[in-house]
């Protein structure tokens, strides 16, 4: 499925620069992986060693977070709009 | 019948500036409609949807009160006067003065503010964690609007490199501590408002005793651990979180409502040291700071006012760059370690973020905003 990507400021260091990228999986997790394909390093940022979501990164489909949907396991369908969301501190 | 109208200042903007004006009629309703026919939107000002004259404008008649004659039936005489008042009631203690209806008329004169609404931020407590770049328009856009207590939390000192940003410090600032420069600066605005020092930093030691003293607390913390500690006690100690944070040309702001979600429900732990920059590491556009701040300061007037719906359940998301504001839902989760059903932090935390080790309980001091 053609997804949508939205990546906060951090994580564009990683894109290129590019805010919203265009990737590709039946689910959360396909999509994350093809993440890293086109960006490496990017899973890393996000996920840790045990396959998990870092507990400081939310992951937004279209409006839901995806760990009331089915977390990794979130099937996505074309058009959709992923965003991914490291928490911020800044004031 | 011809009367004269005394018209009170937050009106006068309709009628030329005039404080008195001339009106021909039979009733006071009359005297009203044609004042209206006069002075277009002068209805709007008094009337409310209904066509009836809504409990904070009284009318008098010769200073008589029209609601104890015969309301807007009242029949008047040739020279009487009718004077509109916006509702000054209360004692002497509450009562708001001429210089306070002048200064505060853009909120009276809105129905969803009123002399009640206007009184209501007059008697309200915020704390401000943080005089920095949120912090700044939160504090400034309060004390114009006449928060009688703001309480403002930070012990840095003012810095060259905050003035990018920071709209409380001015050049001659630079060195002095920054809640005595945001003091100077917000009661060289508003006279009245009371505010209360807190040169300290915030820590597990501390922060429930200060955050007590508040009805509802802003967090412009510019660092993960005083955020969290934020969050931690505002929900132990019942207190609303207006919440908001920069970097780079994002921001975002929430409001966490106890019993309804926390920041715990969204980032249930903070990240380890260097994975997530600072303002000072990746920079931040300054006019950022206004735009999350400006919206902060908004959340907390629609807390104290009871108007509107607050970001409570939504995340608001803002990207500068193309200037788009998206919102996601959040929500209590049951499994927080805070609000859950089965917390696990149930005291204050002070994370040591400089070493990256585990959290733990002794009180050392961390940096405040």
């Amino acid at each position: 499925m053609a997804v949508e990507v939205r990546v906060t400021a951090v994580l564009q260091r990683l894109t290129n620069g590019a805010k919203t990228v265009q990737a590709e999986g039946h689910t959360v997790e396909e999509l994350l992986r093809d993440l890293d394909r086109r960006y490496p390093g990017f899973l890393q940022q996000v996920q840790g060693e045990d396959g998990q979501l870092h507990r400081f990164v939310n992951i937004y489909l279209n409006d839901e977070d995806i760990r009331y949907i089915q977390k990794l396991a979130t099937p996505l369908k074309d058009g959709d709009v992923v965003s991914i969301l490291p928490a911020l501190a800044g004031g | 019948m011809a009367v004269s109208v005394y018209i009170p200042t937050p009106f006068r903007r309709l009628t030329g500036n005039r404080e008195r004006v001339t009106a021909e009629g039979r009733t006071v309703g009359e005297v009203l409609e044609r004042l209206n026919q006069q002075f277009p939107g002068f209805a709007d000002l008094i009337y409310d949807e209904h066509r009836r004259i809504p409990a904070h404008i009284n009318v008098y008649l010769n200073n008589r009160e029209i609601h104890s004659l015969q309301g807007e039936q009242t029949a008047v005489q040739d020279g009487d006067e009718v004077a509109v008042i916006p509702a000054i009631a209360g004692g002497a203690g509450t009562a708001l003065t001429p210089e306070q209806v002048t200064r505060y008329s853009r909120h009276i004169i809105m129905p969803q503010v009123g002399p009640v609404g206007q009184r209501k931020l007059m008697a309200a407590k915020v704390l401000i964690i943080g005089a920095g770049g949120l912090g700044s328009p939160v504090a400034v856009y309060l004390a114009l609007a006449g928060v009688g207590t703001i309480g403002l939390v930070d012990f840095d000192v003012v810095d060259l490199s905050n003035l990018q940003r920071q709209i409380l410090h001015q050049n001659d600032d630079v060195g002095k501590p920054k809640v005595v420069s945001a003091k100077e600066t917000l009661n060289a605005y508003n006279p009245d408002v009371n505010v209360v020092l807190h040169e300290v930093p915030l820590t597990s030691e501390n922060a429930l005793e200060i955050i007590s003293q508040y009805d509802i607390v802003v967090n412009g913390a510019d660092n993960f651990a005083t955020r969290y500690l934020a969050n931690d006690a505002c929900y132990l100690a019942g207190k609303p979180l207006v919440d908001g944070a920069i970097l780079l040309f994002d921001g975002r702001a929430s409001t966490y409502i106890p019993g309804k979600g926390c920041y715990r429900c969204i980032f249930p732990e903070p990240p380890p040291p260097g994975m997530v920059p600072s303002c000072a590491e990746a920079g931040v556009l300054g006019a950022l700071c206004g735009t999350i701040g400006s919206i902060q300061a908004t959340e907390v007037m629609k807390l104290i006012l009871g108007i509107g719906e607050p970001l409570a359940g939504r995340l608001l998301l803002y990207d500068a760059l193309t200037m788009e504001f998206r919102i996601v839902k959040t929500r209590r989760d049951p499994n927080c370690p805070l609000c859950g059903d089965n917390p696990t932090v149930t005291q204050l935390i002070d994370y040591d973020e400089f070493c990256g080790g585990p959290p733990h309980k002794d009180g050392a001091p961390v940096a405040a905003g």
